[in-house]
Parts: structure tokens; sequence; C-alpha cells
């Protein structure tokens, strides 16, 4: 009966929560905003909706560079289906393995610190990291090689700070770290939900992209391309628990990391392997010169020829609001080390040197990617031109697939097709790893923090939390595949900032004082990860990430205008293009909800910024230490001795492996 | 709640683990505030000091090329160094305290 009832409370609490943020902007990419045309925030790749491509007048590409992407069906869902078998496989072996608790959630503690490592580049990198960077950097050059930076340095707080700590004194989940000298049945009721917000919204984003991805690459439906990939990945965390996650996170890097060396290597070999001409290719090259003399004009400022191509290398084409880069940044050094997903990681090696080995090779995969995703970008800006990229996508995420097929079928136009089929199935590879991942710890917070320590008390045999498990992790992943499926039309550009924002200003200051503070007790823990949590989602509904209705209908004003224009500008007797046309037609609507109001009431954004953490990190942090000082504890204050001794030695730490 | 086997308090005293937590405390806090603020400079100087970023080194590689590509190898260096650190002086220390012990 209480599981069911947990059950229902959890998928409710689940979806309401999704669903205020999924519901939102049902015209999500707006008209006339520029950031309709920008890479994805962080996250899912977010390809912008067709319509877009026309709102946008300075895409107007010379029809010249029009481009096409189209995967080959039949060769790209065979390599989907051979790493279907694959994992399939890891997931029939990984079942027979999964008997215990431990084994469920941690893999029974037996993953060495190099497989973790691998596991953990796997679990980080999204699809957005993969084709969203790239893409960035194609259209706005160094711009988007400066926002790969955080994305690695965040792992210096993982290790540092986190990692060998959270191994000692940890066992499952966040949960068991913060309730260790707390009231356990609070703390972990708090963590379990902030967790699960976490990972829905993250979940939410990639399931999102991963539906859009697939209907653009292969062409398989939306509803379809959800549906499967939701099966595939409530059934590797169902029957193999964290063994087959881990298995198939290390399948994915290493997919990954192949598939961008070869490009890079293919890359480099179109400039001679020369790095220094490499470079003067991209201040040389006129298209990128003419890409970058209409965006910097945008701005009032004219800039031709190589001091353009120049201009591709120098900050501040993309990034204009430096206090909002600031504010993500905060938010990406703190929030990774603050991820549920992240954290879980570090339960499945068998020592804090475990640990320690398996973030620095993490961080060397990691920011190897990054730095060959440099060439990537570049290298797509070189060789296909930012007019042919927009052509395709105007957020700039097809970049990398157009370039294998280019490069490749520079070779022979066969071996194009084969490595877009390749890197194709490396992105659903990418898809597959990450939200296994996310689900396995939305799923641990509730089976194990909820049901089995604040419901049963601790009490439950093996048996009764192994199928606790699986059966939450059943439910989630049918929540994550309905969410997906409702979420369809909307924006979920900021919901992978908002979840990096909620566990940089929730999870992060509460995990660093629990295990490094003497004073820190249960009514911190409670009011840092309340306010923290609040206080990021709270701002960014007040942000600029929401839809206003009222500045929509402003922006379509001036598609109308300009589009009449350009009718009037017409051979008498012409008409306007197709996506000319279609995008009238939007405007049209658009601009009769004049007196909109966003879903807070508000006719404009209250808070500039779209990354709140510059606000809401210290704003957790405030609350975590005030509410510890305003009712000590001294049991907490006794039992710091043993946290403390604890999660420097080891000690202790064989009952938590659980064996 | 886990039982009273070790005296966590007398542990916690022991001048082996002060001396492991001393060195531990600075080491780590002070190489991650160094870290995020080399860090910060990049976003920072980006927006504020777009000058010193045009500047040419290597060709037409500016400043700012060369200092984004300095993050990643200065956070590998980091890392590297702790491990060596770790690996040298917190796990001996580590391990000559648990001898002590007797556990």
């Amino acid at each position: 009966m209480t599981l069911k009832n947990i059950i229902i409370a959890a998928s409710l609490a689940l979806t309401v929560a999704a669903a205020a943020f999924a519901e939102e902007p049902k015209n999500a990419p707006a008209a006339a905003a520029p950031a309709a045309s920008a890479p994805a925030v962080p996250g899912a790749p977010v390809v912008a909706a067709p319509g877009a491509t026309a709102a946008v007048p300075a895409a107007a590409a010379p029809l010249t560079k029009k481009r096409e992407l189209k995967a080959n069906k039949a060769i790209t869902l065979s390599m989907f289906a051979v790493i279907i078998g694959i994992t399939l496989g890891v997931v029939v072996w990984a079942a027979r393995q999964t008997k215990t608790t431990a084994d469920f959630y941690a893999a029974g503690g037996g993953i060495t610190g190099t497989q973790n490592g691998w596991a953990i580049a796997g679990d980080y990198m999204s699809a957005a990291s993969f084709l969203g960077i790239s893409g960035m950097i194609s259209l706005y050059g160094y711009d988007g090689f400066m926002y790969s930076v955080g994305w690695l340095v965040a792992y210096i707080t993982v290790l540092l700070i986190v990692a060998e700590p959270c191994r000692n004194a940890g066992k499952y989940t966040l949960g068991d770290i913060l309730s260790f000298r707390t009231d356990p049945k609070p703390v972990r009721a708090v963590a379990a939900i902030s967790t699960v917000a976490v990972s829905t919204f993250y979940l939410t984003a990639q399931m999102v992209g991963a539906g859009k991805l697939m209907a653009l690459l292969v062409g398989v439906p939306y509803k379809t391309a959800i549906i499967g990939v939701g099966i595939l990945m409530v059934g590797y965390v169902v029957f193999g628990g964290m063994t087959a996650t881990t298995w198939v996170q290390i399948i994915k890097a290493g997919l990954l990391m192949s598939g961008a060396f070869l490009l890079s290597v293919l890359v480099l070999a179109k400039a001679g392997f020369n790095p220094i001409f490499f470079f003067d290719q991209i201040v040389n090259s006129p298209d990128i010169q003419d890409h970058v003399s209409k965006l910097v004009l945008k701005d009032g400022i004219v800039l031709n020829g190589i001091d353009a191509g120049q201009r591709f290398l120098e900050p501040g084409l993309f990034m204009k609001a430096p206090l909002d880069q600031i504010s993500l940044g905060m938010a990406l050094v703190l929030g990774t080390a603050g991820m549920p997903h992240i954290l879980m990681r570090f339960f499945t090696v068998p020592t804090a040197q475990a640990a320690r080995k398996s973030v620095i090779i993490a961080m060397f995969i990691i920011g190897g990617f990054y730095v060959l995703t440099t060439l990537l970008g570049f290298g797509a800006a070189i060789n296909l031109t930012p007019q042919g990229i927009i052509s395709v996508d105007p957020g700039g995420n097809m970049a990398t697939l157009m370039l294998a097929q280019q490069l490749g079928a520079d070779i022979s136009p066969i071996l194009g097709d084969l490595f877009l089929a390749f890197l194709c199935s490396v992105a659903f590879a990418t898809i597959l790893a990450v939200v296994s991942g996310l689900v396995l710890a939305a799923s641990a917070a509730i089976a194990h923090d909820i049901y089995v320590n604040v419901i049963k008390d601790g009490h439950a045999d093996q048996h009764e939390q192994v199928m606790a498990a699986r059966i939450t992790s059943l439910v989630v992943g049918a929540v994550g595949i309905l969410i997906g499926l409702m979420a369809e039309k909307a924006n979920v550009a900021h919901l992978v900032a908002l979840a990096f924002a909620v566990a940089s200003s929730g999870n992060l200051p509460v995990v660093v004082l629990s295990l490094f503070w003497r004073k820190f007790n249960t009514a911190g823990v409670i009011s840092g990860l309340v306010v923290g949590t609040v206080a990021s989602i709270g701002l960014v509904m007040v942000s600029p990430n929401m839809t206003y209705p009222k500045l929509v209908a402003k922006g379509a004003e001036k598609v109308i205008a300009a589009m009449e224009k350009k009718q009037a500008a017409l051979a008498p007797g012409a008409v306007l293009g197709e996506k000319d046309v279609k995008a009238l037609e939007k405007a049209k609507k658009d601009v009769l909800d004049k007196d909109g109001t966003s879903i807070m009431g508000l006719s404009e954004p209250i808070l500039k910024l779209k990354n709140p953490g510059i606000i809401s990190i210290p704003l957790g942090f405030m609350a975590a230490i005030l509410g510890a000082l305003l009712f000590p504890n001294k049991r907490a204050e006794e039992m710091f001795d043993e946290v403390y001794v604890r999660q420097n030695t080891g000690l202790g730490m064989a009952k938590a492996i659980d064996h | 709640m886990a039982e009273k086997k070790y005296d966590w308090a007398a542990i916690a005293k022991n001048p082996k683990f002060v001396e492991l937590h001393h060195k531990k405390q600075a080491f780590l806090f002070g190489w991650w505030i160094f870290s995020s603020l080399y860090y910060f400079l990049l976003p920072i100087g980006a927006a504020y000091a777009p000058g010193l970023f045009k500047i040419k080194m290597i060709g037409v590689i500016n400043f700012g090329y060369v200092f984004a590509l300095s993050q990643f190898f200065v956070s590998w260096a980091l890392a590297l160094y702790y491990a060596h650190v770790a690996n040298k002086d917190f796990d001996r220390l580590t391990k000559e305290l648990i001898n002590e012990l007797h556990l």
C-alpha cells in the first residue's frame, strides 16, 4: 500500500513540476527573438522549429549556399541496431549480477577508477556538448570555445571538494551524505525532492532534444523516437541497474571520443596538419568574413575583409551579457559537483583513491573532447561556411554531422554516408547514456531515501529494496516518456541551465557544509536546500527565459513591417518565398496577443539574467548557514568528528559498501 | 547510525590526523580558489578587456585563444599535481594513522 502511495505521490510531483515548465511557452521559438537562432544553452540540442529560419532576417542566406543533411536511413538504422544489440547484451549480463541493493545503485562498488572515469565522461557529455558547442563555434567562433571551458573547470570542484569525501561518507544517494549527522527523515525527504527536481529538469531537456534530433536525422516521428529512447532507457536501468548504466556510459564515451578524434584528423588533414595554416584559413575565408560582417552590423559596427575574419577569433559575437556568462560559469563550476547523477558515480568505486583517479581520467576525456570540438567547430566554419550551416539549422546544431558527411564524401561518397551514420549513432548512444544516468539517480532518491528510509525506517530486506528500486525506475522512466511526449512544442532550452542552478544553489552548499563545517545541522540542510532550490526556480520564472507575449508581439510587428517592405521591393506580381509567408503568418498570429503576460503574470522579465546563479548561489549558502546558526544542534556538532574522520580516512567505509 | 567501533573524537585529536587535516584543507581550498579565480578571469577578461584578448601572439592566433586553451592545461596540470600530492602525502599520512590506531 505504502509503496503504491509513494509511487503515485512521486509521479504526481514529477509531472506537476515538469508540466509547470513544459506547458508554458506553446509558441516558444519566438518569431523575432534573435535567441531563437542561438545555439542551445547547455543541454539538449534544441533544434529550432521550422519557421524560425525565416524569422531571423539576417539568416537569409544566399540560395547558392543552401545545403541539405539527410542521413542514409538504412545504414543509420542498422548502426542504431548494432548499438542497441550491444547494450542489450550488456544489460542481460548486468542483470545476472544485480542481486543486492548495492549492486543496483552502486554496481556493488566493483567499478574500477578507469572505468568510472569513462563512465563519468559518458554521463556528463550530453548531445548538446557534442552537437551544440561545435555548432556555436562554427557560427560565433571564439565565444563557443570560451563557453566550453566552464564545463571542464567544473571538475576541479568535483575533484578537490566532493569526490573523495562523498565516496568515504556516502552510500548511494545525496540523502545518505546529508543525513549522516542530522535528523534523517526530513533531510532525506528534502534531498530526494531536490534530486528529483534536478533530474527531471535535465531529463525533460534531454528527452525533447532526443525526439527532435532523431526526427531530424533519420526521419523517425518525434513520438516514436521518444517512446523508443524511453523504453531502452527504462530497460537498461530496471534490469541492469548501475552496472548496465555504467557500461552504456562507457561505450558511449568511447564512441564519442573515437568519432570526435576521427573527424578532427580529417579536419586537420585538410589544413595539412598545420595549425597556423588552419587559423589563417578561418581569418581569410570570404564566407566567414561575410558572416561576421553581418553579425557585427546588427550592433552598428562596420567591419570587412580580413578584419571581419579576425573578429571571428575574438570574444563578443554571441555572449553579449557578461554578467550572465559569469553567472552561468558559477552555476557550472559549483553545480556539476552538486548533480545527483554525477555524485552517484562515486559510490560505484571501491575506494577514495579510485574516486580520485576516476575524476582525473574523466577530466582528460572531457577536456580532450572540448579541445577537439574547437577543431570541429572551426573546421565546419571553414569547410561548410556559416551560411551553409545556418541553412540546415539556424542554431548550428547540425554542424558536426554535416562536416562528417562532407569530409567523408570528399574521400568517397559512400564514406560520407557511413561517417554521418556513425556520428548519428554516437548521438543516439549519447542520449541513451545520459538519460539512463538521470533515471537511475532520480529513482535512487525516491526508492532509497523516501521509501526505504523515510517510510520503512530503513527496515526493508534486500529483496524488497531491489524490488522498490526497480519499480521506481520503471515509474520514473514512464513519467520521463510522458513528459517528453507532452513537451514536444515547449521551450526546454532553459531547463538544463535551471538544473545546474538548482544543483549549485541548493545541493552544493549543503554538501560542502555537511562535510566541512562542524556547526552544520538539520535546520541548515533544510533551509539551504529549500531556499537554494526555490530561489533558482523562482528567479528563472521571472527571467527572460520565459515567454512574454507582449515582447513577442512587439517583435512580430517588426517582422510584419520587414516582410511588407520585402514584398514592396519585389517585382510586381512576384510573391514571397514559402518560408517568408510562414513567418508572416506566425507573426500575424503573435501580434494579436499584445496584452498577454507570461505564466507569472508579467508583461516583461523582472530579472535581466538568464542564469540565476550569481544571486541564487549566495542565497543558498546564506540560508544554509543562517538556518544552522539559528537552530544549533549539539548532537550534530558532536558527530562532526566522526564525519570528518570518515571522509578523510575512509574508516568505517566497509560498512557503507554493504558486503 | 554507525556502531561505536571507533572513538572518533580521539582519532580527530590524534596528531597524525591533525597534520593530515591541516595539510589537506590548505591544499584543497587554496588550489580550488586559485582555479576558480583563473577561470573567472576568462569571462571577465573577455567582457572587460577585449583589447588584451585581441593581441595577436602566433600568426593570427590571439591572446584570448591562447588564454582559453591554457584553461584546459591549467586544469589538467592541477589535477595531476593533486593526484601526485594526494598519492604521496595524504595517502601516506592516512595509512600511518590507521597503522598507529591498529585498525
